[in-house]
């Protein structure tokens, strides 16, 4: 029964998170409970001396409370994390699709044209480097628009991997391949889509998975900035309201709906995979 | 056979500009062969004699730097269907599964067939390379190297191209491999009236399968040197053959060769004047036939003067 090396993985991975969560369990003390506070106590603010970090089992019933009602909306400063993670996926999806329709294309041409390759590259070299939220402040002056120019950082973020593996998986394409093509008689068109596009695919969805990845970690510090709505806004909304409880259970949130995207893109990976 | 050659190579010479300024490395010179209609022949040469190049030329795949081919009366530029190509490294689509890699060059050379009627002429071009019963739906890198190369011939036989350029298809395979899927490609060779040019180094496998084999002195200037007639009667059978009296005339002539005078010949286009341009043919040679020349005999390939003569 042991055997089984993922079995085994699973209890480990069990005995490391009970550890963790027993220790950090143990290291917060207990807070009095409101009824053993006399009035006195409360309002000179005695039950707390000095702000804690909450236990997990405080953050376990701050998630139950929020999971079992995800989409309510009390205004501006008080929607469910349901909502503001659609807020926060709509705009990385919104960003991401609008980087991938400039991104491929261009892509596939600068692997097919070495021209094409060296009058792009310096261009790329001195963008790419650039944070994103960088260009937050000429979005916002441009765009006029706090909404949009989030979804521009996501933009502006998310081309780069999508627009490098494209080009290198386009470029490396087996000169074989090619001839295969060449010797079928097949148009540039077709070429591209039926030999180069799927050879390709493999190293064009690297560069979407990572793209995917640093569009979901700029777009928390973007709704932080911009802020309104998004997961990015709930934190720090929360901190402001210095519910750490809160803060805890959407840094979980958004590692959880990370490791969603990301299995998403591994999984389109392993479908268009080939070995050679 | 009809009198008027199916390809003609004119004088091709391929040279190669040289790195540093000086003169440019000149691979062959002067080539010139012809090759008829449902003939089947095969190139032999050291590497670096430039065989591959002629045969990326023939492709359309390479240009050569001067001389042309013509075929069936029209010169070649670029590639096309009418000349399929199997490349040594079998060149399949990896992400398509064999019966695919076949559909696509069915689909490119009939891009008005149903698709019904791709399908079953692909599958049947994989039967007769015995690759079917679940065979047909693997992917490339689930096939041996042998199943990838009959693939390959599959979709090259598949779009029924007026030629069919081998470059080394059985190089890189086992030597049992290699003697079975030869036994299968002259099996379907001699049910169609199919044309083929291949590269090969191996000597038995030329006499076995072709009616002429042309040998290439070495490199650089290499040409065209000879073309010895393979005067054995088909079916051969590579049992049978080494039987046949014949036999070892024309491999003793061809080790030889290779051995000797492919590099006594070397330059010998370049001695002989390269601004020759005359297209002369090759000498014909049989030593089969205790070398009498071509002239002597009307038709050199009937199987009644072979046996008069065995």
């Amino acid at each position: 029964m042991f055997t089984s090396l993922n079995l085994r993985a699973l209890l480990l991975s069990f005995v490391i998170l009970t550890l963790v969560l027993g220790a950090w369990e143990l290291a917060t003390p207990a807070v009095k409970a409101a009824g053993e506070l006399t009035e006195y106590e409360k309002l000179i603010g005695a039950a707390d001396q000095e702000a804690r970090v909450p236990p997990p089992s405080a953050v376990l019933v701050r998630a139950w409370e929020e999971l079992s009602d995800p989409f309510y909306d009390n205004g501006p400063n008080d929607k469910g994390i349901g909502i503001q993670i659609g807020y926060s996926i709509f705009r990385v999806l919104t960003g991401y699709l609008m980087a991938a329709l400039l991104a491929i294309p261009v892509g596939f041409l600068i692997g097919m044209s070495p021209l094409a390759y060296k009058a792009f590259d310096p261009f790329i070299q001195v963008l790419r480097p650039i944070s994103p939220l960088a260009w937050m402040p000429l979005a916002l002056f441009i765009i006029k628009d706090s909404q949009a120019s989030a979804i521009f950082v996501i933009f502006i973020c998310s081309i780069w991997p999508m627009l490098i593996n494209t080009a290198f998986g386009v470029a490396g394409v087996r000169k074989d391949w090619v001839n295969v093509a060449r010797t079928h008689e097949l148009g540039s068109l077709r070429t591209a889509l039926i030999v180069i596009l799927p050879a390709a695919a493999p190293t064009i969805l690297t560069g979407m998975r990572i793209s995917i990845g640093i569009a979901w970690l700029v777009i928390v510090a973007a709704e932080m900035l911009v802020g309104g709505t998004g997961v990015g806004y709930y934190v720090w909304n929360e901190w402001n309201n210095l519910d750490l409880t809160s803060v805890i259970f959407s840094i979980l949130v958004i590692g959880v709906v990370g490791m969603l995207l990301d299995a998403v893109f591994a999984f389109a990976q392993r479908s268009i995979q080939y070995q050679e | 056979m009809t009198n008027i050659p199916f390809l003609e190579v004119d004088l091709l010479t391929k040279r190669y500009p040289s790195p540093d300024g000086g003169d440019p490395l000149t691979v062959f010179e002067n080539i010139n062969f012809d090759i008829y209609k449902g003939e089947f022949v095969c190139i032999i040469g050291h590497s670096g004699c430039g065989k591959s190049t002629i045969m990326n030329v023939l492709a359309g795949l390479d240009t050569p730097t001067s001389g042309g081919v013509t075929m069936d009366g029209k010169e070649l530029s670029g590639p096309s269907l009418d000349r399929g190509v199997v490349f040594q490294n079998y060149s399949l689509l990896p992400w398509l599964s064999a019966l695919k890699n076949v559909i696509f060059g069915v689909k490119a050379r009939h891009p008005d067939w149903s698709k019904e009627k791709v399908r079953e002429h692909s599958y049947h071009y994989l039967e007769l390379v015995g690759l079917v019963n679940g065979a047909e739906n693997r992917k490339p890198s689930q096939l041996s190297g042998g199943m990838r190369q009959r693939v390959s011939i599959a979709r090259a036989f598949a779009i029924q191209p007026k030629l069919l350029l081998l470059d080394e298809p059985f190089g890189a395979l086992d030597a049992l491999t290699r003697g079975t899927i030869q036994d299968e490609l002259i099996r379907i060779w001699s049910g169609s009236d199919q044309t083929v040019f291949m590269i090969t180094h191996d000597v038995d496998e030329a006499i076995l399968l072709a009616d002429r084999v042309l040998l290439m002195t070495n490199g650089p200037y290499a040409t065209v040197a000879e073309s010895v007639a393979i005067d054995i009667p088909r079916p051969r059978s590579r049992a049978d053959i080494i039987h046949h009296d014949g036999y070892y005339k024309i491999r003793n002539h061809l080790v030889e060769f290779l051995a000797k005078r492919s590099k006594d010949l070397a330059g010998i286009s370049k001695i002989s004047g390269g601004q020759n341009d005359d297209p002369q043919q090759p000498k014909i040679v049989r030593p089969a036939l205790d070398g009498v020349s071509s002239s002597e005999i009307d038709s050199a390939t009937s199987p009644n003067l072979l046996k008069v003569k065995g």
